[in-house]
């Protein structure tokens, strides 16, 4: 492992987790990420990328292992131990300290605008008063350059707009690490760039950072870290430039041959 | 000679409330000691009729719409006079008035109950208190028929399912045609389109013995037996009325109501051996026809139509008062068995299912005469009122409950996700993101719902509540007039709609414009409710 579980932000041990009988989608997956990092995770579909993302969030609960994000833990010993307090509690104080952006573009609340969709979860979750949390809003919003469609409704936004303001709401939340799942792969191509540049500007405030994506050459370039991850499995974890020239599993190799015009070294 | 059955006149509006009357004496009889005969211990006559059975039986005074008048009601008056008892009517429908009479919700019925042999396995009847006949009649200028046999290869025209239609059917090679209201049947008389009707002459007098186009023609055809029938068992009661009869008769009483109402006849003189020249004045018979003279004047009838608009008024408040009651219950317990379908534990889930598939599963009809007639039997007395509201309610809140779990599972599960991930607990996912977007794709339809139910609150007239529909009927029966009050009501149930279908209309329309541009995920709400209750992933309740 190229980090070390004590002084790592986020330690993910042993985690296991399937949906039914054949087979799991998660296999024992074992995984440390720093403080500040910026981490990819490519991998072909349905390799488990998804689900990896939502485990970590706690959208779904880990069938077995363990799971630390700052100073939450969650453990599970088996797949059929019952859910008690303690880990409801945990996945929900995790769920509090991690942010999410989705795949798609439809995931801002579509019957508020920006502004409330940004405000809604300091005032609802962390009780902010409405001017504070409009300060707070106000701010990410500039940091993503949508100021000026604080009171713009969602309908009325680009897929790149959207998505950005997708992350303006979760970074109100103040997490320790932002999660995307494939952040940019419903959007036209021109507006791809302004989405990854947002990511770029967070990695550079020290902003940890989990990315699913197929934009290869912004893993490469940007990322700390690539996780490359095949059935349900991590098959390499290591930094971009490394993977990419020299991957030293075959299944690295086959699955980076798909994307023509990266410098692949064979 | 005399055929078995016999149909007393029935309005359509009578015709619709036969078909829920025997539930009503059923619940009644069942659960209802308190209605069985008591006459005999409190000093008074229960008797049952009908109050739309139609004049000149009994019918509601078109001066004053509360009150039941008749020439059956004055015998009635006189009979418990001559008892010493008070009377307490007891409405029913006129089909169901034998049945709630073994049942007992009344001592004794009066209503144009014929003399059958069906009904006599029944009941035990009075002597006779009317004899009367068939009528025919003819246009005025009209010299070819003077009989009913003149009618063979002509258009008659009589009342549906009567004993009329039956002899007319008997005499063969007659175009029969058949009206459920006499007025109808007379009116095509005058312009032509029938060349006879045919009638109970009782029937025939009151609706157009003062019309001077009409004029009736031949001798009385067949023979009609009314009388008043009480249970076998009371026996004591039907010796008291027999006594009564013989002696309204012997003093001339009888004959004296009869001429007031113009229902003295040659049969009668027969039966009463009675044929002396009239003695008082047709007075109540001259009242009824001057109301409802073919001459009265259009502006005379729009007065009249005017003079409905205070009492349809009323109407339209009890209406609205209910349907809105109805409207608040629905919507509300519509919310709460939504929910408890959609994230409930099993049993409650299962619970609201059941009720839900319950309410929508029978007639609310029953639910009304269950709720009206059949919870006082365990304590549970609701007023007319209320019971119309919790019934309608009751049964609206299952379609609403149908319509809130739809709009939750229109609402994409991204959704969902996003409200958790931010940190947020179910309740609070499902309050500031999920309910909102819900209530919105949910309004229009259950504005439309509203619609409806203003319609079925008309259900509410069969539980005693004077409402529009129940108001329609009390002034047309009054005037016989089921087309201009007819009109009217149905103009009033379109204004009291009116501003739902608008509002219906725009909230469709902002949804629209809402969603212009936005895309719903293919995934939705459903597939999260599933996980809501299977998986144990719950965020801790703040
Ligand atoms: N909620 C679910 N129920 C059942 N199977 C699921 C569910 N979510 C994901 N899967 C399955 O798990 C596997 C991995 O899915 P996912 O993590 O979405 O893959 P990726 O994001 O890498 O394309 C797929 O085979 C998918 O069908
Ligand atoms: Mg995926």
């Amino acid at each position: 492992m190229v980090n070390l579980p004590e002084e790592s932000l986020i330690v993910i041990k042993n985690l296991r987790k399937s949906f039914n009988d054949d087979g799991g989608v998660l296999n024992n997956v074992s995984i440390n990420i720093k403080e500040g990092d910026l981490v990819s995770i490519i991998g072909p579909s349905g390799c488990g990328k998804s689900t990896l993302l939502r485990c970590l969030n706690c959208l779904e609960l880990i069938d077995s292992g363990y799971l630390r994000v700052g100073d939450v833990e969650l453990k599970r010993d088996r797949p059929d131990q019952r859910p008690n307090e303690v880990m409801l509690d945990a996945a929900h104080k995790i769920r509090g300290e991690v942010g999410m952006v989705f795949q798609g573009y439809n995931n801002l609340f579509p019957h508020k605008t920006v502004l409330r969709n940004v405000t809604l979860a300091p005032m609802v979750v962390k009780k902010m008063s409405p001017d504070a949390a409009r300060e707070v809003a106000m701010k990410q919003l500039k940091k993503v350059g949508l100021e000026e469609y604080a009171n713009k409704y969602p309908s009325t936004l680009s897929g790149g707009e959207s998505q950005r303001a997708a992350i303006a709401r979760a970074l109100a939340m103040n997490p320790k690490v932002m999660l995307y799942d494939e952040p940019t792969s419903a959007l036209d191509p021109e507006l791809v760039g302004e989405v990854l540049q947002v990511m770029k500007d967070l990695d550079s405030e020290g902003m940890t950072q989990i990315i699913v994506t197929h934009e290869m050459q912004f893993a490469r370039d940007a990322s700390d870290y690539i996780v490359f991850l095949d059935k349900g499995e991590i098959v390499e974890y290591d930094d971009g430039d490394v993977l990419f020239t020299q991957p030293r599993n075959p299944r690295t190799k086959e699955f980076l041959r798909h994307f023509t015009g990266m410098a692949v070294a064979c | 000679m005399i055929p078995l059955v016999l149909k007393r006149p029935a309005s359509r509006l009578r015709r619709a409330v036969f078909l829920i009357a025997p539930l009503a004496v059923l619940l009644a009889s069942v659960i209802s000691p308190a209605g069985a005969a008591t006459g005999d211990e409190n000093n008074v006559i229960r008797w049952g009729g009908d109050s739309e059975g139609g004049f000149p039986f009994m019918f509601p005074n078109p001066k004053n719409h509360d009150e039941l008048i008749g020439f059956e009601v004055d015998i009635v008056d006189e009979i418990a006079r001559y008892l010493g008892k008070k009377t307490v009517y007891v409405n029913n429908a006129w089909d169901n008035l034998i049945p709630g009479l073994t049942r007992g919700l009344y001592d004794m019925a009066i209503n144009g109950l014929e003399v059958t042999p069906e009904h006599e396995e029944a009941v035990n009847f009075s002597i006779p208190y009317y004899k009367t006949f068939l009528q025919l009649a003819v246009r005025k200028e009209n010299l070819d028929i003077s009989s009913l046999e003149d009618c063979r290869g002509k258009v008659v025209g009589t009342l549906k399912d009567s004993y009329a239609q039956m002899v007319l059917e008997e005499l063969g090679d007659v175009d029969i045609r058949t009206y459920i209201v006499e007025a109808n049947t007379y009116e095509d008389l005058q312009n032509g389109r029938l060349t006879a009707a045919l009638f109970d002459s009782p029937i025939a007098i009151y609706s157009a013995g003062f019309n001077p186009e009409i004029k009736f023609i031949g001798p009385p055809i067949g023979e009609i037996t009314y009388a008043i029938a009480v249970t076998k068992e009371n026996s004591g009661l039907l010796r008291d009325i027999n006594e009564a009869l013989v002696h309204l008769r012997d003093t001339g009483r009888l004959r004296e109501i009869y001429d007031t109402w113009n229902l003295w006849s040659p049969i009668m003189a027969a039966e009463f051996n009675d044929y002396s020249p009239r003695a008082v004045e047709m007075t109540r018979y001259n009242e009824w026809a001057e109301t409802h003279r073919p001459e009265v004047a259009l502006s005379a009838r729009l007065e009249r139509y005017a003079g409905f608009l205070p009492d349809f008024g009323m109407a339209a408040i009890v209406t609205m008062k209910v349907s809105i009651t109805a409207m608040f219950i629905a919507i509300s317990l519509g919310l709460g068995l939504a929910i408890a379908r959609v994230f409930a534990p099993g049993w409650a889930a299962a619970a609201a299912t059941a009720f839900i598939e319950f309410m929508r599963g029978t007639p609310v009809l029953i639910q009304l005469f269950f709720i009206f007639y059949g919870l006082p039997s365990i304590g549970v007395k609701l007023s007319p009122f209320w019971a119309g509201a919790v019934g309608l309610g009751l049964n609206y809140a299952a379609y609403e409950a149908e319509i809130y779990r739809s709009g939750l599972f229109a609402i994409p599960s991204t959704q969902w996700e996003a409200a958790l991930a931010l940190g947020m607990t179910r309740w609070q996912a499902m309050r500031e993101v999920i309910l909102p977007q819900a209530i919105r794709v949910v309004i229009p339809p259950i504005t439309n719902d509203f619609i409806s139910l203003l319609k079925d609150s008309s259900l509410v007239s069969i539980i005693t509540m004077v409402d529009l529909t129940k108001a329609y009927g009390q002034l047309a029966a009054a005037y016989y007039d089921y087309f201009g009050p007819g009109i009217m009501v149905a103009l009033i149930y379109l204004i009291l709609g009116l501003p739902f279908v608008k509002f219906s209309r725009y909230a469709e329309r902002r949804l629209a414009e809402q969603d212009k541009g936005g895309k719903r995920g293919h995934d939705n709400f459903y597939r999260m409710s599933a996980r809501w209750r299977h998986t144990n992933l719950r965020s801790k309740e703040s």
